[in-house]
C-alpha cells in the first residue's frame, strides 16, 4: 500500500510538471497582455509607460527563459508574485482557499447526502409518484441554470422574505468573534451552499438510483430476502452497500473539482474564493496567479484521485490497488 | 382660492429652506460598492478606474474643480499666474499632515512631481510643458513651463496629479516600496483593512486640514462581481452608494425610483467620458471620407440612448463634449438620416466589403448597443461581422490596428489640450496603445490647431482655434462619435453632500454626511 502510494506521488509531480509547463505556453496563447490590460484600464499609455509595465512584469524576456524562470522558482515551492496585485501568489491563494473550501466542501457534503437519500428512497419507490417527483425535482435543479437558480434563491430568501444575506462571507464590520463569527459565517453559507449543492445533488440522485435497481436484481438480494432479513436491512447492508461504488468514483471526481472552486456561485454571492480569484486572474491576464491557481488546484485533483483509490479498496475489499 | 395657493406656495419654500438648512451630522458609516476590485490602492502607481475612486480619499491634489471645472482649493489654498502665462504660484495649506503624522510642505510637491513623471503616463503629458518646480519656502511651490500651457491649472485633481509622501518614497524603489499596500496620503480617510475579494475599509482622519471635516467615521468599499448581486444589495439596504457605472444600465430607473432612493447625473463633469466608433482611417472602405460621413448619418443615436442607455445620456455632435470648454453647438452635422447614408455610401464606391466590427467588453449594455449599430449599419447596405473579445483581447486588436470598426470611451478631462487632441494629432500616432489617435487619422491643420490650442492663454485666444477643429473634425468625419454617456450615482436619500464637485465620487467622501 505505501509503495503504491509513493509510486502514485512520485507520477502524479511529474504530471503536475506537464500542467505546469502546458498551462504556460496555453495562457499566453490568449491576446493581450497584462501589461496592456493595466495600460487599458488606467485610461491611459504611452509606449513608455507599457514598456516599463512589460519589464515589471519581466514580459520583456523570451518566453523560455521566462519558463525557466517559473520552473526554477517552482522547486522551490515558490508559486511567484503577482505584480497586478502586489504580493506573493501562495499568499494570495492562501487568503481565498479556505472560503472556497468551506462552500465547495458544505456543497459537496449537501449534494452527496441529499443525493444518496433521495437515491435509495426513488430507487426503493421506483415507478411511484415519489420516484417520478424526486428524480424530477433534482434534474431540474439541474439543468436549470446555476446563477438563475441562484439570483432566485436571492430575489425569495433574501429581498422578499428577508432571511438570508444576499451576499459575501460575513458580516462586514459587525465585529463578531467567536462562536457568534461562526454562525454568521453559517448564515452567510447557507444560500450559495444550498445552490451549488442542489445543482450537483441530481447526479447522485440518478447515479444512486440507478446503481441500486441493479444490484436489486441479483442473485444475492434474492437469498437475503429467502432468508427473510427485513426489507430495511436489505436495502441498507445489501444494495446500497454494493451500489456505491460508482458513487464514489464520482464523489471523487467532485472532490476533485473542489479546490478549483465555483466560479458562478462565487462571482454571484460575492464568495471571496478561489473561483473568482482565477477568474479574474484570466481576465487580467494575471499569468503567475493564474499558473498558481492551476497547480493549487491540480495538485488537489491529484491528490483526491489517490484519495478516492484508497477509499475504493475500503468500500471494496476485491479492488486491488495496483 | 389665491391665497391658499400662494400659502401654500410660501409653506412649500419654507419646508425647502429647512431642508437646505440642515447641519451635517458627524459619525456613521458608509457602505459603497466598488467594482471591479482595484489592483492597488497607489494612486500614483495604478490610475483605473476602481482605484481612482477608492484612493481619492486617501490621496490629495492641488486643486480641486466644481462643475463648471473652475479650480477649487484642495492642498493649496491660492493660486496666482504670471503674465505671460509661464510662471504658477502655489500657497500650501499650512495644517496638512500625512496619516503617519509628518507635516505635509512643498518638498513632499517637487517630489511628487519628480515621482509623477515616472510612474503616471498622463501626468507625464500634462507636465511636459514644466521646466522646473522649486520650493522657495515650506508652503510655496512654483512652477516654471518653458512656454504657456492654456489648461494648466486643469491637471492638479487628485486622480491627475495626487500628492506622495516624500518622506516614504524618497530614495526607494517605487514601484515595489512595500508602502504601496498600505497607503499614505493627507486626505479626509485613512486606509484601514483590505480583505481581498470581499471590503477595502477606510477611516476618518481625525487630523484632516479642513476643520469639522471629514464627517463619517469609515467606509466600506464592498466588492461585488456580479451586476445583479450589485443591485440587490443595494434594494435589501446591505449598502447605500451605487457609485456611477455599478449596475447595469437597465436597472438604474427601478433602482432610483425605490423609496427612500436619490439618484444624481452630476459628478461626471470633469471627466466628460464620451462614446464613439474609431473607423480605422488607414484601410479599406473607411479611408474614404463619404463612407465616414455615411456611417456618422446611418447612426440612430437616440434610439441608442432611449433604448440600449434607457434614456440615459445625450448625442454627440462632435469631438467636444457639450461639458467641455469651448465646445461649439453649431459644429453638428449628423443626424440620423438613412438616405442620406445611402447616398453617400454610393459616392464613396462601396463594393459590399463586410466591415469587422469590434464591440466593448464591458458587459450587457455594450453588446447590446454594437448589435443596434450593426442593424443600423445594415440598414443602409454596409455589411457588418461583429467581433467578440474579452478586455485584454479588445485592449490588443485596437491597439495594434487589427480592426475596422471599433466601439470606445474616453474621458476628456475638461479641456481639449487634455483630453481631446490625443485622440486626433497625428503625433499621437503610434501601435501599442490603446488611447492615443487608434483611427490613424491626419490632418496637418488639425496638428497645427491642437498644438496653437494648448499654448495660447486666455479664454479669448483659444475659443477660436477650438471652434475652427471642431468644424474640420465633423467635416472629415474620422471616428463616429455616438454619446455623451451619463452614469448616475445611486444613493439612500439619507447620505448627502456626497457628490459637490465635477470630479463626484472620485472627488472623496471629504463632505459626504448621513442624516441617522
Amino acid at each position: 500500500m505505501l509503495g503504491f502510494i509513493a509510486r502514485r506521488i512520485a507520477k502524479g509531480i511529474v504530471v503536475l510538471l506537464a500542467i505546469v509547463v502546458l498551462n504556460f505556453f496555453l495562457i499566453r496563447l490568449a491576446p493581450g497582455d497584462p501589461a496592456l490590460v493595466m495600460a487599458g484600464e488606467a485610461g491611459a499609455g504611452d509606449e513608455a509607460f507599457i514598456a516599463q509595465l512589460r519589464e515589471k512584469f519581466a514580459l520583456d524576456q523570451p518566453l523560455p527563459s521566462q519558463l525557466g524562470a517559473y520552473l526554477r522558482s517552482m522547486a522551490g515551492l515558490d508559486l511567484g508574485y503577482s505584480v497586478r496585485q502586489q504580493m506573493p501568489v501562495a499568499t494570495l491563494i492562501g487568503e481565498r482557499l479556505p472560503a472556497t473550501l468551506l462552500l465547495t466542501g458544505s456543497a459537496f457534503a449537501i449534494s452527496l447526502s441529499l443525493g444518496v437519500l433521495l437515491g435509495s428512497l426513488a430507487a426503493r419507490r421506483a415507478g411511484t409518484l415519489a420516484d417520478t417527483a424526486i428524480t424530477g425535482v433534482a434534474l431540474l435543479f439541474y439543468a436549470t441554470p446555476l446563477f438563475w437558480v441562484s439570483l432566485m434563491a436571492i430575489l425569495l430568501f433574501s429581498v422578499r422574505l428577508d432571511w438570508l444575506p444576499s451576499f459575501g462571507f460575513e458580516t462586514v464590520g459587525a465585529g463578531y468573534t467567536g462562536l457568534g463569527r461562526a454562525l454568521d459565517i453559517a448564515h452567510h453559507l447557507v444560500l450559495p451552499a444550498m445552490t451549488l449543492g442542489l445543482f450537483f445533488m441530481a447526479v447522485y440522485v440518478r447515479m444512486t438510483r440507478s446503481s441500486m435497481l441493479e444490484v436489486s436484481r441479483l442473485d444475492f438480494v434474492k437469498t437475503a430476502r429467502a432468508k427473510g432479513l427485513t426489507e430495511g436491512v436489505i436495502q441498507r447492508r445489501h444494495i446500497l452497500r454494493n451500489a456505491l461504488l460508482p458513487v464514489v468514483t464520482l464523489a471523487g471526481l467532485q472532490a476533485g473539482t473542489l479546490v478549483g472552486g465555483a466560479v458562478l456561485t462565487e462571482t454571484v454571492f460575492a464568495w471571496p474564493g478561489i473561483g473568482r480569484l482565477m477568474y479574474e486572474a484570466l481576465l487580467q491576464r494575471d499569468y503567475n496567479l493564474l499558473l498558481g491557481v492551476f497547480v493549487v488546484s491540480s495538485a488537489m485533483v491529484l491528490v483526491f484521485n489517490l484519495v478516492t483509490d484508497v477509499v475504493y479498496r475500503a468500500v471494496d475489499p476485491r479492488i486491488e490497488v495496483a | 382660492m389665491l391665497k391658499t395657493l400662494m400659502a401654500g406656495t410660501v409653506l412649500s419654500l419654507a419646508l425647502a429652506g429647512t431642508a437646505f438648512a440642515q447641519t451635517p451630522k458627524p459619525g456613521g458609516t458608509a457602505n459603497a460598492v466598488i467594482q471591479p476590485e482595484p489592483p492597488g490602492l497607489m494612486l500614483a502607481m495604478v490610475q483605473n478606474g476602481p482605484t481612482q475612486m477608492v484612493a481619492g480619499n486617501i490621496y490629495e491634489g492641488l486643486l480641486r474643480y466644481d462643475s463648471a471645472l473652475k479650480p477649487l482649493p484642495g492642498l493649496a489654498e491660492s493660486w496666482s499666474m504670471s503674465d505671460d502665462g509661464k510662471t504658477y504660484t502655489f500657497k500650501l495649506v499650512r495644517n496638512a499632515t500625512w496619516h503617519d503624522g509628518k507635516p505635509f510642505t512643498a518638498d513632499d510637491v517637487v517630489f511628487s512631481v519628480e515621482l509623477l513623471r515616472q510612474t503616471h503616463a498622463r501626468a507625464r503629458g500634462n507636465l511636459a510643458r514644466v521646466a522646473s518646480v522649486t520650493a522657495p519656502d515650506p508652503y510655496t511651490v512654483v512652477f516654471t513651463l518653458s512656454e504657456p500651457f492654456g489648461p494648466f491649472l486643469g491637471i492638479f485633481e487628485v486622480g491627475s496629479l495626487p500628492m506622495v509622501p516624500k518622506h516614504i518614497y524618497a530614495g526607494t524603489d517605487y514601484k515595489t516600496n512595500p508602502a504601496n499596500n498600505t497607503p499614505i496620503g493627507t486626505g479626509p480617510y485613512m486606509f484601514k483593512e483590505w480583505k481581498k475579494g470581499s471590503y477595502i475599509r477606510l477611516v476618518k482622519n481625525p487630523n484632516y486640514h479642513v476643520a469639522g471635516k471629514p464627517y463619517l467615521d469609515e467606509i466600506y468599499w464592498h466588492v461585488i462581481p456580479d451586476a445583479a448581486a450589485r443591485s440587490v444589495a443595494f434594494e435589501t439596504g446591505k449598502v447605500d452608494i451605487l457609485p456611477g457605472g455599478s449596475v447595469e444600465n437597465f436597472d438604474v430607473q427601478r433602482l432610483s425610483a425605490l423609496k427612500g432612493a436619490c439618484s444624481t447625473t452630476k459628478g461626471w463633469e470633469f471627466f466628460s467620458p464620451m462614446s464613439w466608433l474609431w473607423l480605422n482611417n488607414r484601410k479599406g472602405p473607411m479611408a474614404n471620407k463619404a463612407f465616414r460621413q455615411a456611417v456618422s448619418y446611418a447612426l440612430d443615436r437616440d434610439f441608442a440612448r432611449d433604448v440600449v442607455w434607457n434614456g440615459l445620456g445625450k448625442p454627440a455632435t462632435g469631438p467636444f463634449a457639450s461639458t467641455v470648454r469651448y465646445h461649439d453647438p453649431k459644429a453638428a452635422k449628423y443626424s440620423y438620416d438613412p438616405a442620406k447614408a445611402k447616398a453617400l455610401l454610393k459616392e464613396s464606391g462601396y463594393k459590399g466589403e463586410t466591415v469587422r466590427l469590434l464591440p466593448l467588453p464591458y458587459g450587457e449594455t455594450w453588446q447590446r448597443w454594437a448589435e443596434a449599430v450593426k442593424q443600423n449599419l445594415e440598414d443602409v447596405g454596409i455589411k457588418v461581422e461583429l467581433v467578440a473579445t474579452d478586455v485584454a483581447g479588445w485592449n490588443q486588436k485596437t491597439s495594434e490596428w487589427d480592426y475596422d470598426i471599433a466601439f470606445t470611451y474616453l474621458y476628456q478631462y475638461g479641456d481639449p489640450a487634455l483630453g481631446v487632441g490625443r485622440n486626433y494629432v497625428s503625433s499621437q500616432i503610434a501601435k501599442g496603445s490603446p488611447f492615443n489617435n487608434v483611427e490613424g487619422y491626419s490632418n496637418p491643420s488639425v496638428d497645427e490647431a491642437f498644438a496653437k490650442g494648448a499654448v495660447a492663454v486666455g479664454d479669448d485666444q483659444r475659443r477660436p482655434i477650438y471652434e475652427a477643429v471642431q468644424k474640420t473634425l465633423v467635416e472629415d468625419a474620422p471616428v463616429a462619435w455616438l454619446l455623451e454617456l451619463q452614469f448616475p450615482t445611486i444613493t439612500r436619500c439619507k447620505v448627502h453632500d456626497l457628490v459637490t464637485t465635477g470630479i463626484g465620487v472620485n472627488d472623496g467622501f471629504r463632505d459626504a454626511w448621513i442624516d441617522r
